[in-house]
Order: C-alpha cells, then structure tokens, then sequence
C-alpha cells in the first residue's frame, strides 16, 4: 500500500461509523441516538413512540386485552417473499389475532451483531414499518442492544403485540373450543415458507421458485367474524405444522380430528422439494395460512369471505371434528385410496432421508 | 407432479389391490427389504388395503438402523475432538450411542455438520484447510457411489483433510443371511428399488434359486408397492421362484455402471458388522488399501472403544423380520422417536418409527 501524500501529511480523521453497527450503538450515548433518529424515527415515527419517554403512555381500549410475544432468528434474514423484519411484525400480529383480538400495539428489541450493515438495518425496519402498516398496528416502544461479533447472526428481533378482543364479539375463541361436528379450513397451501427458508438457505441443491407466505391475517379473521361469527377455534400453524397444530387443537379440546388429504393445498414446488427430500408438507411451516374450525352451517359464508381476502383464495375445507373415542384425542388423515394413517408430533428436528 | 402422480393414482391403486386380494389363495409372510417401503406402506396406508393372508414383515434396509453401535461411537469420540469436523446425514444424528448421540455431541460444541451429499462434506474440507473433515460414510449400495465420488474428488482436489468414517452395507448378503437364519419366516422378497437402481439385480438369480423364493424388484409409490406384492403372491401361488423386475421404469438387470465402477474403484466387498445381527461374510465395503489415507479409522487412532446395547431393545429380530415393532415390550413406552433406544426407532426408515408414527402402536 502507497500512502497519498500529494496533499501533504494529514491526521488520521475519526472514522463515521454510518455503515456498520459497532458496540456504541448500544452504548445509550451519542451512537444510539443517531441510530434511533436515522433508522427506527426515520421508519416508526408515530405520536407515541415519539414521546421519547421510558415506556409508552396509550389509551385504553374497551374489551378484554391480547398479548403475546415472539422472538425471531431466521436465517437467512432476506428471503423471498419476505425479511426478518416483516417476520417479525407479522409472527406477534398472528398470534395476537388468533384470539380474535384487533391487535393494537406493538413493542421490538433488536439484538445486532457488531459490524452488521447498517442499510441492512434499514431495510428491515422500513420492512416492519410496510407489514405494521398492513396490520393496522402501531409500534410504540423499542429497544437495542449490541452484541460483540461472533455472539449473535447479525440481528434477532423480539417483538410483544397488544389487541383487543372487542365485548362485540360472540365467541371465545380458543383451541380449546372446538366442538363435535365442527368443520375445518385451512386458508391456503401448506409448506410455502419453509420449503422458501430452506431454498434460500442454499441448502436444497436444487433451485425452487417460491416466496414464503408471510403475512399479517387480522385483515382477513376480521372479514371472516363479520360472516362467521360462531367460530370456535383460530389457529396459524407455524412451527411444526398442520399435524402438530391439529394435534395441540385436538388435546386442548379433548377431540377426534380428520382430515382429508386430497383436500389439502399443495404447491408443486413444495411437493417436489418434500419428494426430493423426504419432507412431508404436514410438517412444515407457514406464516400465512390459518386454521379455522367452526360450525358447518357457518362455513360455505366462511369459506366465501376468506376465499374473497388475497390471503385467502385457496380455502379449502379439509376435515371434521368429532368427540375423542377412546379418551385419549387422535388427529387421522384419510389418505385417497380410502385408508388411514395417525398424525403424531415430530420428535425434534425434521431431517431429509438417506436415500 | 409427473411420474409420481401416475403412481399415487387412487383408481389404479384400488383396481390393483382388488387383483391382489383376487389372486391370493393361501398365506404368505413377504419382506420388504428396504425401510423406504415399509414406510411407503405405513404413510399411504397401503398396509390397510392387502388380503388377510398377506403378512409384511420388515428388512433391515434401513441404513441408519445397522450401523454398529462401535462405528457410532467413534463418530462420537471424532466429532468431540476439536481438530475435527464430523459430516453426517442428518438421521444419524439422532441414533444412540453407547452414552448419548451426535446432537449431544454437538450441543456440546462438538462441530458436527449436517450434509445432504457426501460432496458438501468435500466443499467442507476445502473451507475449512486447519480441521480434519470426518464424512460419516454410511448406507447400502445407494449411498456408496456418491462416497467413492468423494474420494475421487478429494483425491483429485489433493485434500488431504478429508476421509470417511466406512460403515457401507450390501443388501444381497443381508438377505443371504435372512434365509439362512433358522428362525426365518420370510417367503418372498420385495427387493430394494432404489439399491436396483444402482446394482441391477444380477445378483439375485441364484439367491432366488438357492433358497426357492420368489423375488420382485419394488418400487416406493403405491402402484409400485402393489404391483411387486402381486408379482411374488402370483410366483409363490404358483409354486414359482425366481426374480421378476416389477420396477422397470428404474431398475435395468445391469443397473448403473458408471455409479458400479465408481464403487470398485474406491471400495472392496468386506466382512461388516450389523448392528443388532452380528457379522456377515461379505456383507459390506471398505476402502481399497490404495485409498488407505481417506479411511479415518486407519488414519486416526480413535482408541479402544466399549460399546453397550439397551438390554430390552430388540431391534436385531425387527431387521431380521423375526419380531415386529409393537411386540417390543418397550415400544411406545420407554422407547419412543424423542427418547429411542433402539436405531429403528429414530430413523425415517426404521420400522419401529414407521409403526409409532403412523400407528402410534395400533
């Protein structure tokens, strides 16, 4: 290296840390601030998040409240489809709307990396700003912190969602409640996410066109309530599933599930990734899909509304609830050759065949 | 999907079970070799549609579930070894060893990779020059020649960090084995697709002969299930033995030879031991001694290792088709796919998983 001294010796001037997250940044000093002001104020600014102070002051809504909370390591952090920032928004957002809550406010803490790029930063939470918008929810309070590299991959999300379950709504729902002679549907095509996540991961070999199904459902809950108001039971099967979603349905309801596999939506994409790799689309996960179980008169209206929502085109009715036969509750797929099978729970981790 | 919708087509698949029930006159105890198919039978629920007289019993095909416990624990003892890094298929991961599995070892902090081809494992070994990349060669003859592909690449890339932990097993010695035992039940065979693929099935003409069973190369779709079982059940109805190819569309007498000259190049037929069996003459592959230096338990000294099995597990008569899973007094109870004690329960290809999963012991 050959240093420029045409314009003379110079002193060596302060680097700008604009371009990566270092230590500072969660330092609480100068380098949070600007973080707070170019990044999360550029993106989130809204009357309570910028009141500036320890914790948000909001209104009290009239219902019973919903809340929950998730933490967020996708990697890798873009995919198609989506990134860990919409992720994020829209994993609580679910969750909170699976009681039938109108989710209201959000809360996220950001773990980051040092050295994790900056217009990386941005454009997750200008991403999380897009779905919050989308959902219809308002994110009042945040938090960062930094952590030495090598101690964290890049950056973690954790996000707390507050809705309203409004004293208009008819039904507790609960996966508790469903109920003998109760239909279930399910919003769409099964696998979309986790078969993206493994592609983009690198890790098939083998190119898939496919964009994960990420997205905020209180939209469509909402279309679907306002026709189908005896619902019983929302659920988003995310990790684990259809099977393991049904399976955790049927115990906390004490009931027998069918479902019929020719009624099932897969994607050809997804088929093909799960044949090459022995993965069954039952298992895999989604961020866009609900299960709804409800009464049968109340599902053609159902099926219509949701079938009427962008999230909702391929609604397909796929099984029935009956009381559990010998005590202990059973989730059965009937396959198309008229036999059956059990669905159990995984045990850990879902791995690709040997050959 | 193309050529597998045709062969998951509900009509056909009622139609052939129909023509099976019609043709069965007598009792018959068939094996499936490979835990593919016993899965195949489990998953679709074909099991539910055979004629009563028709009993399965279930192969030792399952690669994960006859590896020794001793080659286990010598994964175990490499991958806990800082300087080393252990590439495996990800089932082996979960499959106990004499104290704790591979997961264990990697919670804590062991590097144990999980790898979809050998050849990643190779990408591995160029990444990282400093360690030592272990694959874990195990499986039949479907998994040999992209191991003895490894080699060759390894070779030609000069690596001279990586080699292969050799637990390769041969589905015709199994089945020699099988016939043989004096406890056998089996009267036909649904031969291995997949290992026909690669192999032909040259070699079973005088097994056929010697033994006086009828065998049916097999494919993994319902249709392919049906159509093997109809051609033993009309072989066995008519006192017939010998080999028919019910698996046309994949299998050839001959099989794939470039896949075949890749495995005599690199590998030699070997004694092996089975896990839960024993030893059988010939029943395997090691490495040519010209290959010597990419043979990890030649290459490193991985020490005296002691092995020890559950007691109650019976996981060698299940691969001998002598037992099936429920019969097991610890089936579903103390052994279970979150806390196996036994292979057949943690592979996706083990019987015992197939029954749990699909059955849940029913």
């Amino acid at each position: 290296m050959t240093a420029d001294l045409s314009q003379g010796p110079v002193c060596p001037v302060p680097l700008s840390h604009r371009e990566t997250i270092i230590l500072g940044h969660g330092s609480g000093g100068k380098l949070t601030h600007e973080l707070i002001r170019t990044i999360f104020g550029k993106w989130l600014s809204n009357p309570y998040l910028d009141q500036g102070d320890d914790s948000a002051r909001l209104p009290m809504p009239d219902g019973q409240l919903s809340i929950s909370t998730d933490a967020h390591v996708v990697k890798p952090l873009f995919f198609p489809g989506g990134d860990i920032g919409r992720l994020a928004v829209c994993g609580t957002v679910n969750d909170v709307a699976m009681l039938g809550a109108v989710p209201l406010y959000l809360t996220a803490s950001f773990i980051l990396e040092e050295g994790f790029a900056i217009s990386d930063l941005d454009k997750i939470v200008q991403s999380m700003a897009d779905a919050a918008r989308e959902a219809g929810i308002t994110i009042v309070a945040g938090d960062t912190k930094v952590v030495e590299k090598g101690k964290a991959d890049g950056v973690y999300i954790s996000t707390t969602g507050v809705g309203v379950i409004p004293n208009s709504r008819k039904m507790q729902i609960s996966g508790s409640a469903a109920q003998e002679g109760d239909v279930i549907l399910i919003s769409g095509s099964l696998g979309d996410h986790g078969i993206a996540i493994l592609s983009a991961r690198n890790e098939l070999a083998f190119e898939v066109a496919l964009e994960s199904d990420t997205a905020p459902l209180n939209g469509m809950i909402e279309a679907l309530l306002e026709v189908a108001p005896d619902v019983h039971v929302l659920r988003d099967p995310t990790r684990g599933g259809l099977a393991t979603t049904l399976i955790e349905i049927a115990n906390q309801s004490k009931v027998d599930i069918a479902i019929n596999e020719i009624n099932i939506p897969v994607k050809e994409p997804v088929k093909a990734a799960c044949e090459m790799l022995g993965f069954d689309p039952l298992y895999l996960a989604n961020e866009g899909k609900l299960i709804i179980i409800l009464p049968e008169n109340q599902a053609q209206r159902a099926i219509e509304a949701l079938r009427a929502h962008p999230y909702g085109r391929e609604t397909s009715m796929i099984g029935r609830v009956s009381s559990a036969k010998d005590g202990s509750p059973e989730v059965t797929l009937l396959t198309p050759y008229g036999s059956t099978r059990m669905l159990t729970m995984l045990a850990g981790e879902i791995l690709p065949r040997i050959c | 999907m193309k050529y597998t919708e045709e062969f998951r087509d509900a009509r056909r698949v009622k139609e052939l079970a129909a023509d099976l029930c019609q043709i069965t006159k007598n009792p018959w105890v068939i094996m499936e070799i490979c835990g593919g198919q016993t899965h195949s039978f489990m998953h679709y629920g074909i099991d539910q549609l055979l004629p009563p007289q028709v009993e399965l019993v279930h192969g030792p095909g399952c690669p994960v579930c006859v590896t020794p416990l001793e080659m286990i624990d010598k994964a175990i003892a490499l991958a806990s070894d800082p300087n080393f890094i252990l590439a495996s298929f990800g089932d082996m991961l979960r499959v106990p060893g004499s104290k704790g599995d591979l997961f264990s070892v990697r919670a804590a902090g062991g590097a144990v990779k999980v790898v979809y081809s050998p050849l990643d494992a190779v990408q591995l070994a160029r990444q990282n020059p400093d360690k030592q990349v272990v694959f874990f060669a195990i499986g039949f003859e479907t998994t040999t020649p992209p191991n003895a592909l490894s080699i060759i690449q390894a070779e030609a890339l000069g690596l001279k960090n990586f080699s292969l932990l050799v637990s390769q097993v041969r589905v015709p010695q199994a089945m020699e084995a099988i016939l043989s035992s004096p406890a056998n039940r089996v009267q036909g065979f649904l031969a291995a697709g997949h290992v026909c693929a690669i192999m032909g099935y040259w070699e079973y003409p005088p097994i056929a002969a010697k033994y006086h069973v009828p065998i049916a190369v097999t494919g993994f779709e319902p249709v392919d299930l049906l159509l093997g079982l109809i051609d033993v059940v009309k072989m066995l109805e008519a006192g017939e033995t010998g080999v028919v190819n019910s698996y046309s569309r994949a299998v050839t007498e001959a099989g794939n030879q470039p896949a075949q000259a890749a495995i005599q190049r690199v590998f030699q037929p070997a004694d092996r031991t089975w896990r839960g069996i024993g030893t059988i003459p010939m029943s395997g592959f090691s490495l040519r001694p010209e290959y010597a230096q990419y043979d990890a338990e030649k290459r490193f000294d991985i020490g005296h290792i002691q092995t020890r099995e559950a007691e109650v597990c019976i996981a060698g008569k299940i691969l001998q088709g002598v037992m099936k899973p429920p019969q097991c007094p610890a089936f579903g109870k103390e052994c279970t796919p979150e806390n196996p004690l036994g292979a057949p329960m943690v592979s996706n290809e083990g019987a015992c998983s197939a029954y749990y999963r699909y059955r849940k012991g029913s």
